[in-house]
């Protein structure tokens, strides 16, 4: 179990492929650091990193708040960017919006949001027109 | 990936063999390899892929290691003679990914490697 708490913000640029990722293997080393079970730094990771390349891939820019403490760890994502015009139908899988150089990097199959679900045990999505998307998962200590 | 098999026995050596291939990045081939996936959609590898599995893939990116990072895999396997850049050797480097190169495509590198788990068992 945790020792300690801790709370980081990560900023992240729209469009930085060279870099995309690396916020969320930063978390992950975070994470092991705080001795969190392996299989929960696991899906805390790949929620990250789907919701990283996301941000990447449509928005201008965001942040991904972590914030960890002794039963739950949480991801913020907030962007800048066009949002999501039917947040349903981006939920479903299959469903994808990309461009074929999206596509070309391993991404862009409508499964990033599915998989973020997946790996949650809370799960929140709001987006606006033209403002930006956000995102609140939580995912418990508890493997 | 979803049919990624079960390995026992198998090392990133015993790979290495298997697929003639060559190890582009890696000093420790002791590895145990506990499973063994294909795929060219990396959110098929995040959604289906459990800890320690060996990727076989044609896709070319950074986002190969990155994933491979995020998901706990043991190896990547770059298939068809693909080479990867210094940008994606560098960063397996950094973040400790070994990584082969063979000639062989995918179908073939896959049943090779399914049929000498098959007939070790």
């Amino acid at each position: 179990m945790m020792q300690e708490a801790l709370e980081s913000t990560y900023s992240i640029l729209g469009r930085d492929f060279a870099n995309a990722g690396r916020v969320s293997t930063q978390i992950k080393d975070t994470l092991k650091r705080l001795g969190v079970h392996p299989a929960v730094v696991r899906r805390v990771a790949i929620v990250s990193y789907e919701a990283e390349m996301n941000l990447v891939m449509y928005a201008t820019r965001g942040k991904i708040l972590l914030n960890v403490s002794s039963e739950e760890i949480t991801l913020r994502i907030d962007d800048e960017g066009p949002g999501i015009r039917d947040v349903n139908l981006a939920m479903q899988e299959g469903f994808s919006t990309a461009t074929p150089e999206m596509r070309e990097m391993g991404f862009g199959a409508g499964m990033g949001l599915p998989n973020i679900k997946k790996n949650a045990d809370e799960f929140n999505i709001s987006s606006e027109l033209g403002r930006g998307t956000r995102l609140h998962v939580v995912v418990k200590q508890t493997p | 990936m979803s049919s990624s098999i079960m390995a026992r026995d198998l090392t990133l050596a015993g790979v290495r063999d298997i697929l003639n291939a060559d190890v582009l990045n890696g000093d420790d081939l002791s590895i145990k390899v506990v499973r063994v996936g294909a795929a060219d959609l990396l959110s098929d590898v995040l959604a289906t892929s459990k800890m320690g599995t060996l990727l076989l893939t044609g896709l070319l990116s950074t986002q190969v290691i990155r994933t491979a990072v995020v998901a706990d895999l043991c190896g990547v396997v770059f298939v068809r003679g693909k080479k990867p850049g210094e940008d994606i050797l560098a960063l397996a480097r950094e973040s400790k990914i070994p990584v082969l190169g063979t000639r062989l495509n995918m179908f073939e590198a896959a049943g090779r490697i399914y049929k000498a788990i098959a007939e070790s068992q």
